[in-house]
């Protein structure tokens, strides 16, 4: 019954986003207040619905019905509540409700946040933003129906992929996907500027708040899902340049670059055209992410030329959707928009030169992901794309980006005095070698490229501090009063900006001094690897929720951590006959230490892998560093 | 005896995750090791998803690491062991594409793009100039 009323209320929605769509553009048109009142209206119950089939859902797999084809082919009784519930949106037509559910909780939001908009502006985003959603709640209709029925119901389910039923993988698609979605937003608004001829500054103003809250999300979501795979795919890998995390990659590049060319449109109307573009590729690069991801093509293309339907409507949301919006585009600029000014030493060029890299990034990163796909659909076979290529390409790029990056902020529009940030830039400068000294103080085999890796990540870091401090000019008198008094955006520039430089000390960290060592032991055995001796005090078993271990136990004796056990365990999931290894990981900032528990030799002897990992926390406290200041971005009631 | 029929029961079921090198595996020699070791990390195995030969425990995986170390202590360059692998298995098995034929387009494309954009950024510059401080 209540899967039924899920079912129904989806069903309604899609009526109502039709009504939301149309309304909104005919009453955008005529200029009727009352059916653009009718189209707001219309996002509110869309929303609802879409809470309510949802809700309708989570219940399904919260009570294990398994009437339900989609429960029974992705669930099982004896999973922990968390995961029953997580499971919903841990397979293709779960995690699409879970898509459409942000569309309409992103609709429902710019209609309640927007009241000072211009109402037929704000119908025209809420009538575009309508469609989105109809194009999308019709593919999970007719082609992906979460609540289809299996009769009759079997006693029991196939269960969930066991390396799924983790929590940070339960978090992982909702911050993902308020991230993708979030661009739809930025995309209804680019469309409905230009169909309105609203391309001002005010546009700008009103759209960076948009892009800000999706960019967020999408960098938390990014870094959730790397430090998932970092601790569960079993050996400390953080990215693997597989086309999945590419495919959320893509719109965090671009939405990194529209969220810096935001600004100079915001302040003047200057940049108006890559803007634009820039909202409309972002929220398309989502959508083939999103095509990648769900249609079965990266597994291969002839699988997917066998069972092409949900491909093809994904291709086809995606060629209607961002072909209009590219025809209204071309339509657009016709008009005059204001010329840009860029002086070498002002804010615009430096912006500009972001956009630049951050263009070819994703650029790149697109290329490496769908080349193969297109090589092996021209029959010339299949070749591979991989962590080598990236490093090889994205190296020139990232080179002058960061180093110039730590200029960026002390500029001003217009032209800047070179004596406003000489000083303290050399004061960076002079730091990160210092720092760079020390590291090879304790690590004489630093090797020159190390070094200068080091070099570029503490100049991120000292060079994006030093914004603040040369702007307060904080060692004169009243400096550290005007520290606080900064404008916040500043603060926000400086933590993302910094947050850059930690995540690439991280990766310094881990990928140039990683130890490792693999034995294989017998109970009692010791056992060393840099500066730790353990001993392997045995197996014993388990029993999980839903799942049996084998735990190994590791004692630690040296060290700080002297005494301490690492407990990596090798886990039977029976109901999904799969096999998992869950590492045991002792944190600390300055290094993690990674056990996880191998096979049985026939001598009886166990496998046991151990790594340290130097400095790899970083990695994820870098993101959230950004993530962070974008939230401080946001606070901002001005946001240059 | 319980403890036989789980590990029994471990031994049937197929790892979902991977692991490196297995003991013994790693050579003696560590500048020979070294070079085994990068040389994995762009060879693909071929039964994954997505994973190096270097990361992967498949039995594939495996014989593949032990094969490049056999041919690198009879002395062949890294050249000769990729080619000995493209030979054999197609160029699928090359995480880092050759920078030949149908993959140029791949190599050039993000320099491309870069001059392309930095072109676009001096134009712009330079055209502010001429059109003097207000506009």
């Amino acid at each position: 019954m209540i899967v039924e009323l899920g079912h129904f209320a989806l069903i309604t929605a899609l009526l109502v986003s039709i009504i939301q769509g149309g309304l909104g553009l005919i009453g955008a048109r005529q200029n009727n207040d009352y059916l653009m009142g009718v189209s707001l209206k219309a996002t509110h119950i869309q929303c609802f619905l879409l809470l309510l089939s949802f809700s309708a859902l989570v219940y399904a797999f919260w009570r294990s019905d398994f009437s339900v084809l989609l429960v029974a082919s992705n669930s099982h009784m004896n999973k922990p509540l968390i995961y029953k519930i997580a499971g919903t949106w841990g397979n293709h037509e779960g995690s699409m409700l879970l898509w459409v559910l942000m569309l309409g909780i992103y609709g429902a939001a710019f209609a309640a946040l927007s009241s000072k908009v211009i109402l037929a502006f704000r119908a025209r985003v809420i009538g575009i933003h309508g469609f989105m959603s109809s194009t999308f709640l019709g593919f999970i209709l007719f082609t992906s129906n979460p609540f289809e029925r299996l009769l009759p119901a079997p006693y029991e389910g196939n269960g969930l992929n066991p390396i799924l039923q983790d929590p940070a993988l339960a978090a992982h698609p909702p911050l993902l996907y308020a991230g993708y979605v979030g661009f739809s937003i930025t995309f209804a608004f680019a469309v409905a500027a230009m169909l309105d001829s609203k391309m001002n500054h005010q546009w700008a103003i009103l759209v960076r708040r948009w892009v800000l809250v999706s960019w967020v999300f999408l960098t938390l979501g990014i870094g959730l899902g790397s430090f998932w795979a970092y601790y569960e795919l079993g050996w400390g890998g953080f990215w693997f340049w597989d086309p999945v995390e590419n495919a959320s990659l893509m719109p965090w590049l671009a939405g990194t670059a529209l969220l810096h060319s935001v600004m100079v449109t915001a302040r003047n109307g200057q940049f108006m055209r890559w803007t634009l573009l820039l909202a409309i590729l972002t929220y398309a690069l989502s959508l083939i992410g999103t095509f990648l991801v769900r249609s079965g093509v990266l597994t291969s293309v002839h699988a997917f030329a066998n069972d092409p339907e949900r491909g093809v409507y994904i291709l086809f949301i995606i060629v209607v959707s961002i072909g209009a919006a590219l025809a209204v585009y071309a339509r657009a600029m016709r008009q005059d928009m204001p010329r840009v000014q860029a002086n070498l030493m002002g804010r615009e060029s430096f912006l500009m030169l972001n956009n630049v890299f951050l263009a070819t990034a994703t650029t790149t990163v697109f290329i490496g992901t769908l080349y193969p796909l297109f090589v092996d659909a021209l029959g010339f076979g299949k070749i591979s794309v991989g962590a080598p290529y990236y490093a090889a390409v994205l190296m020139p790029i990232c080179v002058p980006f960061f180093m110039l990056l730590p200029f960026g902020p002390f500029l001003s529009w217009q032209k800047t005095k070179a004596s406003k940030f000489l000083k303290p830039l050399l004061g960076a400068v002079v730091l990160s070698a210092l720092s760079v000294a020390a590291f090879w103080q304790i690590r004489p085999s630093l090797g020159v490229p190390v070094a200068f890796a080091l070099l570029g990540s503490f100049w991120l870091i000292f060079g994006a501090l030093a914004a603040p401090v040369g702007r307060a000019r904080l060692f004169s008198t009243g400096g550290l009063s005007r520290l606080f008094k900064l404008p916040r955006p500043l603060y926000a520039a400086t933590l993302a900006h910094a947050g850059i430089g930690v995540m690439l000390l991280g990766i310094i960290g881990t990928t140039a001094w990683r130890e490792e060592l693999v034995v294989a032991a017998n109970e009692g055995e010791q056992m060393s690897v840099g500066d730790y001796r353990f001993v392997f005090e045995g197996v014993s078993i388990h029993e999980g929720p839903n799942y049996l271990a084998e735990r190994g136990s590791l004692k630690f004796l040296s060290g700080a951590r002297e005494g301490d056990r690492l407990y990596p365990e090798k886990r039977v999931y029976q109901a999904e006959r799969s096999q998992t290894t869950e590492a045991a990981i002792d944190v600390s900032l300055m290094r993690h230490v990674y056990a996880a528990l191998g096979e049985t030799l026939e001598d009886n002897r166990r496998v046991i892998r151990i790594w340290l990992h130097p400095l790899v926390v970083l990695i994820w406290l870098g993101g959230l560093m950004m993530a962070l200041g974008g939230m401080v971005g946001l606070s901002a009631r001005r946001l240059t | 005896m319980t403890r036989r029929v789980i590990l029994m029961i471990l031994a049937l079921f197929l790892p979902l995750t991977a692991h490196s090198l297995a003991p013994g595996e790693a050579l003696s020699d560590p500048i020979l090791e070294s070079r085994a070791r990068s040389l994995s990390l762009e060879i693909r195995c071929l039964v994954c998803q997505n994973q190096s030969i270097d990361d992967s425990d498949a039995d594939l995986a495996k014989d593949l690491r032990l094969l490049v170390r056999e041919r690198l202590v009879k002395g062949d360059s890294d050249a000769d062991i990729k080619k000995m692998l493209t030979d054999r298995y197609g160029e699928f098995v090359l995480f880092r594409p050759t920078f030949s034929g149908h993959n140029i387009a791949l190599w050039l494309a993000p320099f491309i793009a870069l001059l392309l954009g930095l072109f676009a950024f001096l134009h712009i510059i330079r055209q502010s100039k001429n059109n003097g401080p207000t506009g």
